[in-house]
């Protein structure tokens, strides 16, 4: 900032003080404001269009092909080509559909996915809003999403559509409680529901993130992420191969492409969110040389972290063959609740006798000796 | 602290708008549009569809949205707790332990009645 400020006359500099200063109040804030939240949503969006290109190519490679190689060099125009061919397609509605729902579907999954990283701290305050109530928000932003799935599937008033929505959202509200017992594990460990607590409660390093003392957790609230987002192995919502593409079936276009987004938006924000609550965000794993340039503390580690998981959930994709719908269901009522609840009696107990790595004083108190 | 919730507040409508603009733009400015009667009929493998799509569904959905009440109820007191439980110690752990316990005792009757069981 400080050489674009050198640059410019002074007569220019004085007239965007005045001007700033003559606007009113609440003008000032939501111009401050959406500058800041374009500064999160367009790299966001180069993301999602980005991984839907890595999704691609990997699973490719790890398939013995090639992937996408004819846009651009090595394919990399391939989402700026495939998001202008969806522009330009005809949005279809349904004659018996109820023409309102069925587009206000897709907008309102969109919505939340995009919303939710609002309170996401990519750095040590570097975040639009530090909530107190940062999880929640996030919780409840996120279960917003079955909403849109069961809107798409019943207004859309196709046999496909209605089915891929029912199982979708019994999976998906069957993850949820196991994911919400999950993070409730988290709030344990950290004793605050500010996402800037909880990284800064895992301070030190590679052994004090919460991963290892709430491993089973890590593994419930992950596995439930992709289940959430309906990825494969557990997209028996859109299995192509019985219901064709689930809820969104009779979706084209545009209309299309949010959902696509939206699912896109989902597995990104899940990955984020795994490294924050369970790999320390921004911290560095070396946690000796928290201040060295590049091995300390610092944005490129969470986005380092974050792309491990997107990978993961890609190499899932590739791996795994699908789940049967029971299958699904035993998983999470049967193994991940009871799994999330011994743990939190266990967890609980290690917090009140102090035996945690997360116990500041019993860390402090090692070090000290 | 409240205007710590504005940032958020603006942030829904801008993630809500994008949506609608790109439905707008892209579905109804840029995209030619020539509906017709078999385009528009709901996609059944190529047969033209003999009946409503809203049919009866299968009441274990149902039960599975009832048990997801009570969970996420639950949740929703487990995370109050969970913040304060330092706080709280021992008698915070028994206390919870009463009340996850019952659930729990619930959580194994309704297993045992096979209302977890999909064929």
């Amino acid at each position: 900032m400080e050489w674009l400020l050198s640059l410019t006359p002074d007569f220019i500099l004085e007239f965007a003080l005045e001007f700033w200063g003559w606007l009113p109040m609440w003008l000032q804030v939501l111009a401050e404001n959406m500058l800041y939240i374009v500064m999160i949503m367009v790299p966001l969006m180069l993301c999602v269009a980005y991984v839907t290109y890595a999704e691609r190519k990997i699973i490719g490679y790890m398939q013995v092909r090639l992937g996408p190689n004819r846009v651009g060099p090595k394919g990399w125009l391939q989402p700026i080509a495939d998001a202008v061919k969806l522009m330009f397609k005809e949005v279809i509605i349904p004659t018996n559909s109820n023409k309102f729902l069925f587009l206000f579907a897709p907008i309102l999954t969109l919505g939340p996915a995009l919303a939710a990283w609002a309170v996401i701290p990519f750095f040590d305050g570097v975040q639009l809003s530090n909530l107190n109530a940062g999880l929640l928000y996030i919780l409840a932003l996120t279960s917003m999403g079955v909403y849109g799935v069961i809107i798409a599937g019943w207004s859309s008033n196709s046999k496909y559509a209605i089915l891929g929505a029912l199982r979708s959202a019994a999976q998906v509200v069957a993850y949820e409680i196991a994911m919400g017992f999950a993070l409730v594990g988290v709030l344990m460990a950290a004793g605050s529901l500010n996402l800037g607590d909880i990284i800064a409660r895992q301070a030190g390093g590679f052994t004090s993130w919460f991963w290892l003392p709430l491993f089973p957790l890590l593994a419930v609230y992950f596995i439930s992420g992709v289940a959430e987002t309906n990825r494969a192995p557990f997209d028996v919502a859109e299995g192509e191969s019985e219901i064709v593409a689930g809820f969104h079936v009779d979706y084209s276009g545009m209309a299309f492409a949010v959902f696509f987004l939206a699912e896109y938006a989902n597995i990104i924000l899940i990955a984020a969110l795994t490294s924050l609550m369970f790999f320390g965000g921004w911290m560095s794993p070396f946690g000796s040389m928290a201040d060295h340039a590049l091995l300390g503390d610092g944005t490129h580690w969470f986005i380092l972290k974050t792309m491990f998981f997107i990978y993961m959930f890609l190499w899932f994709r590739a791996t795994f063959p699908r789940y049967r719908y029971d299958q699904i269901m035993r998983l999470g009522w049967k193994v991940f609740i009871p799994v999330t609840i011994v743990w939190i009696f266990v967890e609980a107990v290690m917090v009140v006798m102090q035996w945690g790595p997360w116990a500041v004083e019993t860390v402090a108190a090692v070090g000290g000796a | 602290m409240l205007e710590n919730y504005i940032p958020v507040l603006i942030f829904i409508c801008v993630g809500l708008f994008v949506g609608v603009a790109m439905i707008a733009l892209g579905g109804f400015i840029l995209a030619p549009s020539k509906p017709d009667e078999v385009k528009n009929s709901p996609y059944e493998c190529g047969f033209s569809a003999f009946e409503d799509a809203r049919l009866k569904f299968d009441v274990r959905f149902y039960l599975v949205a009832i048990l997801f009440i009570i969970f996420d109820l639950e949740i929703a007191f487990l995370f109050p707790w969970a913040i304060v439980l330092e706080d709280v110690g021992l008698f915070g752990i028994l206390a919870m332990g009463i009340f996850l316990g019952i659930l729990v005792i619930g959580f194994i009757y309704e297993w045992k009645k096979g209302a977890l069981e999909w064929e």
